[in-house]
């Protein structure tokens, strides 16, 4: 059980400036999230793109921000469980009580949803056959590479990910790689590399074709892709992966008895508390009248709802309000040495 | 204001007049009309608001950017004549239009 002031749900920038403020203040805070690292929709959807309205900061890319924001709140050594997805919720007195995906526990006086638009979860194909293989001859991330050698496998997709796992799977597999258009989304680099690998027989490259069905016993067999104008092959196939990106699910919070308006979290705009005492909501998650979803806004109600915490984390003492280039206890807080 | 017509995949038809300057997607969101989520609020990062134009319009409406056509790979069946909503906005030229909203988003 890791007891803590405070439980961030997510790790995109509002949540990870919710932890610095939260250090800022004194109190400490653990940070779960559904993605394998820290920066939420900047490091899984423009991880290269620029922004140019963060205040002060002209341009940067998602990456560099997630970066300055890791090292903002590196003072505070905040412990991070990623791959992990909130569960249960359960009161316990005047302490929370949360369990995630992977069975990691927590006993905290608050909580700050800060989870963007929901957990990312891979978006997955439309057709319906598709769920009673999905595990065991269907995937859309990859675990042990090491089961495809040797097999046959189709593709689908036309970003980074579908390019680069043709590319690599291409030397012990049998690679069909099936786009649903002539352009892909992916790196120049890899495009080029696909068209080669094609030229020279070691891949097939089908453009302009999307998944028609699949079919097979317990495993996959065969699958059918069909034309922009109708045409339909059936190739064999012993794997198929789908990349398309990730889908954005509220999931377990829906659960919470929170005031949910359309996928959001309604909050007030004093501290970001929901209707529920105790659990709030910052960033893309949260709505008020007048919300702007701009990393901005998120960082606003990241420090607000941070000092909305303390009374429940420190009861019986008083917040002052002080500014960090002359408060003696935040710089220390901060680790800074005069 | 134009006229926008949704037709939804419950089989049924949503006609709105919608503000110019405003998206075929915020035209939706504000009107409730089932089956377009914009998760990301208009970015072009998401495929969430994806829809299916009426044949006769495609050549009515802006080019795609690539961004455009990158967020359609994404999204759930794209077809020739899917387009993101948030990406169209409403004018005089669009009065009339008519837009399928696939059965879900993703």
């Amino acid at each position: 059980m890791n007891k803590k002031d405070v439980l961030i749900i997510g790790a995109g920038p509002t949540g990870l400036f919710c932890a610095h403020q939260l250090g800022i203040i004194g109190l400490s805070c653990e940070i779960v999230d559904n993605l394998d690292k820290a920066g939420g929709q900047c490091i899984e959807l423009y991880p290269d793109k620029p922004i140019y309205d963060i205040p002060a900061v002209p341009e940067c890319t998602g990456e560099e921000l997630t970066n300055n924001l890791l090292k903002q709140i590196k003072p505070f050594n905040v412990k991070f469980h990623l791959n992990e997805r909130v569960e249960e919720l359960k009161k316990n007195q005047n302490r929370w009580h949360v369990k995630t995906s992977g069975g990691v526990e927590f006993d905290v006086a608050a909580i700050v949803i800060a989870g963007g638009v929901g957990s990312f979860e891979p978006r997955k194909f439309s057709v319906k056959e598709c769920e009673k293989f999905e595990g065991n001859s269907l995937f859309y991330s990859i675990k042990d590479k090491s089961i495809f050698k040797d097999k046959t496998l189709s593709i689908f997709g036309g970003g980074d990910s579908a390019l680069d796992w043709a590319i690599e799977l291409s030397s012990v597999s049998k690679v069909n790689l099936i786009h649903r258009r002539d352009g892909f989304s992916g790196a120049e680099a890899s495009v080029q590399k696909v068209k080669e690998l094609n030229d020279q027989g070691k891949l097939n490259l089908f453009t302009k074709y999307q998944m028609d069905s699949v079919a097979g016993d317990k495993n996959i067999e065969t699958v059918k892709i069909k034309h922009d104008e109708g045409e339909i092959k059936e190739i064999k196939s012993d794997y198929v992966l789908g990349f398309f990106g990730l889908i954005m699910q509220l999931g377990p919070i829906l659960d919470w008895g929170l005031n949910i308006n359309k996928k959001t979290v309604e909050v007030n705009t004093e501290n970001f508390e929901t209707n529920v005492k105790g659990i709030f909501a910052i960033g893309d998650i949260c709505y008020y009248p007048g919300k702007l979803k701009l990393i901005l806004s998120g960082f606003h109600e990241a420090a607000l709802a941070a000092r909305g915490c303390f009374k429940y984390a420190k009861p019986d003492e008083k917040l002052r309000f002080e500014f960090t280039t002359t408060s003696k206890a935040a710089q220390e807080r901060l680790g800074i040495n005069k | 204001m134009a006229k926008i017509t949704y037709h939804t995949h419950d089989n049924k038809t949503h006609t709105i007049d919608v503000q110019k300057g405003l998206t075929v997607m915020e035209g939706a969101i504000q009107n409730d009309i089932p089956g377009i989520d914009a998760d990301c609020g208009g970015g072009m990062a998401c495929a969430t608001c994806h829809v299916y134009v009426k044949e006769e319009w495609l050549d009515k409406l802006p080019t795609k950017e690539d961004g455009e056509e990158d967020m359609l790979d994404m999204a759930f069946e794209p077809k020739n004549n899917s387009r993101l909503s948030c990406q169209l906005i409403v004018s005089d030229e669009l009065d009339g239009l008519e837009v399928n909203i696939p059965s879900k988003q993703g």
